[in-house]
């Protein structure tokens, strides 16, 4: 069956697991979080303030801020720009926390 | 060509930070406009420094996986790869040899004007570390983000931008699910389907708000541009082989499921863009990517105070000179923030800025591209704007700003009830537009349900003082003399 990896030839340069609230995941070297989430079929990592819905990644370039993440017990980070690396942590986030930033 | 060094500005001795720190030129994206600018004028013989926010070079166009994955042929899952491929490996020699610094990873929020020069304030890194950068010039090639028109259900799990969908395969090699329709309007639907489809999605259908016709009155610019005709056929061809339904005139209404998405609805639109009853009908998917082409990301060019001019297909988008000028001496811009045009025209102008700034005449060959070019964008741009009638498939109860969760109903009472006649007034009543991406989601809808008239999507540029979320600390540390309201009294785009 075809695949993205496939259609480009890839083979990457080393795989490790990144651990999911619990659960470990396969991630390639070079693979954004939401990347390695979405190659697990994960498509939701957050829950909003108000309602507790579900979201993940929308516009994948970093502008929407909907794919907000805790790595490694800091929140607010932008899954679908982190890179993974071999060891991280990642937890599902509720609510977004303004604190730290000013806009 | 390089050079010689005396073809270089002077050093100006007044510089504060000293001719040794100050570039000839700044480059903020290193995106193909950003890229083709930096490196045909180090080729010209100037210093220059690019900041992107990406780890390596591409923008969203030529966005490529990381060497990590290993990726043999990244070509493709692009078209046009060698013109990145021979200005990367320029970028890389301009480095080696010194003409080019290259800070991948950082993120300007904010240009200011010093005496003579220009300090840039960039985060770095993902410890967000402060880093400025002075230059004589400043060259802005920040590209663009999708616009996206909100419907019931678009908040699911599982609907993403079409050019999220895009940028996520081109990066990371994954999909968002696996059978995945592809929606709203504009010519990247068929590309990202084109994508999608040959990275082994099924894509039952990609629906298209605007009919193709609209392109019949503009055979002028078509035929001057045989390239994009070919592309269209190359696009139209990839569809057939995939199996791919084109549906015209439809749009996606709603989407449907609980956790994430299990289908849409799709409707017939009339001309303009109001859903025809009695034509919905559901198509299951696990995935929807949408979006409805794309606007101009413009707020350090607007903080700056440039002009901006209305786009065929309404965004906002920099009024720039021929050769990349914006209207603030000294600052200039090329690619996706003088409108939408696609990756070769953004090439194009950056190369032709390049020279501009370097006091160069413009080659004749580049402008006369360059005209072809924009001609082309302005009527694709003017046959995929939004129809004024979108909202009617707004219902109340539908989330219009996804970071406050502000339903439509709230934004119509703001508008209908209290009188706001425009964006700002509708932010400041109901919070749509003040969370965490600024507008920038929820932008066009707002706009278009306070006006609630055919204005619709037309936004007077949105004003972000900081283009993106910056630590305290850095803002505490800015020198005093930063003016207050850099943002305030914009050119409108009307003039
Ligand atoms: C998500 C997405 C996907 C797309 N996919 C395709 C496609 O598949 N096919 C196609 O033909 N066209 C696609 N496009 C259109 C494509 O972006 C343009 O045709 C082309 O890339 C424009 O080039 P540019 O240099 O003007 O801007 P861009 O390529 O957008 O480059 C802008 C660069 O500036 C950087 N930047 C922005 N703001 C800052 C800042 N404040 N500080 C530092 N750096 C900054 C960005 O990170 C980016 O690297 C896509 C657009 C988007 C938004
Ligand atoms: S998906 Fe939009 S910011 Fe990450």
């Amino acid at each position: 069956m075809r695949s993205p990896r496939s259609l480009v030839g890839g083979s990457p340069a080393s795989q490790y697991t990144v651990d999911f609230d619990g659960r470990a995941l396969p991630a390639q070297e070079g693979q954004s979080i939401a990347a390695v989430l979405w190659s697990a079929g994960i498509l939701a990592w957050r829950t909003t303030r108000d309602g507790g819905a579900p979201r993940g990644a929308f516009c994948g370039i970093g502008s929407c801020y909907d794919c907000l993440v805790t790595v490694n017990g800091r929140p607010n980070q932008r899954a679908c720009l982190v890179p993974a690396q071999e060891g991280d942590t990642v937890t599902t986030q509720e609510g977004t926390g303004h604190a730290e930033l000013a806009v | 060509m390089p050079s010689s060094p005396s073809d270089r500005p002077a050093a100006d001795p007044a510089d504060p930070a000293g001719p040794a720190a100050a570039a000839d030129l700044a480059v903020v994206g290193a995106g193909p406009a950003g890229l083709a600018a930096a490196v045909t004028a180090a080729g010209l013989g100037l210093r220059v420094t690019v900041l992107d926010t990406g780890e390596r070079p591409g923008g969203q166009f030529y966005r490529h996986p990381a060497p990590g994955l290993g990726a043999a042929r990244p070509e493709a899952l692009h078209h046009a790869w060698p013109d990145f491929a021979t200005r990367e490996a320029a970028l890389r020699a301009h480095v080696s040899a010194g003409r080019i610094t290259y800070l991948p990873g950082h993120h300007v929020w904010t240009v200011v004007a010093r005496q003579t020069a220009w300090t840039l304030h960039a985060v770095a890194g993902d410890e967000g570390a402060a880093a400025t950068v002075t230059a004589r010039a400043v060259l802005l090639a920040t590209g663009a983000y999708e616009r996206q028109l909100p419907f019931p259900g678009w908040t699911l799990p599982g609907v993403v931008g079409a050019g999220g969908a895009q940028a996520m395969l081109k990066a990371g090699l994954v999909l968002p699910g696996r059978r995945i329709v592809v929606a709203g309007s504009g010519p990247l639907l068929l590309a990202v389907a084109g994508s999608l489809a040959a990275a082994g999605a099924s894509v039952p259908a990609v629906v298209e708000a605007s009919a193709y016709t609209a392109y019949a009155g503009k055979a002028a610019a078509l035929l001057r541009n045989p390239a994009k005709l070919a592309e269209g056929a190359t696009y139209g061809g990839a569809l057939l082989r995939h199996r791919i339904r084109l549906l015209t005139r439809h749009a996606v209404t709603e989407a449907h499921g609980t956790d994430r998405v299990e289908a849409v609805t799709v409707a017939r639109l009339d001309r303009d863009w109001r859903p025809l009853p009695g034509t919905a009908r559901r198509i299951p998917c696990d995935a929807l990517a949408v979006g409805h082409g794309l606007v101009p990301q413009l707020e350090l060019a607007t903080g700056l105070g440039c002009a901006t001019r209305r786009s065929p297909d309404g965004t906002v988008a920099l009024d720039l000179a021929a050769d990349g000028r914006t209207s603030v001496p000294g600052v200039w811009s090329a690619g996706e923030t003088g409108g939408i045009g696609g990756a070769g025209l953004a090439i194009t102008e950056g190369e032709i800025a390049a020279h501009a700034i370097a006091g160069r005449s413009v080659p004749t060959a580049l402008t006369r591209r360059r005209s072809r070019l924009r001609a082309f964008a302005d009527a694709m741009a003017a046959a995929h704007r939004p129809g004024p009638r979108w909202t009617g498939w707004l219902r109340d109860d539908a989330v219009v700003c996804r970071c406050e969760e502000v339903p439509a109903g709230r934004i119509r009472e703001a508008a209908e009830d209290l009188g706001a006649r425009d964006a700002r007034t509708v932010k400041l009543l109901t919070r749509a537009g003040m969370g965490w991406c600024q507008g920038r989601m929820c932008g066009p809808a707002v706009a278009a349900l306070a006006g609630g008239s055919a204005a619709s999507t037309d936004a007077a540029p949105d004003r972000r003082p900081l283009s993106c979320p910056v630590p305290l600390r850095h803002l505490a540390g800015l020198p005093a003399d930063l003016p207050a309201e850099h943002s305030a009294e914009l050119p409108g785009a009307d003039g």
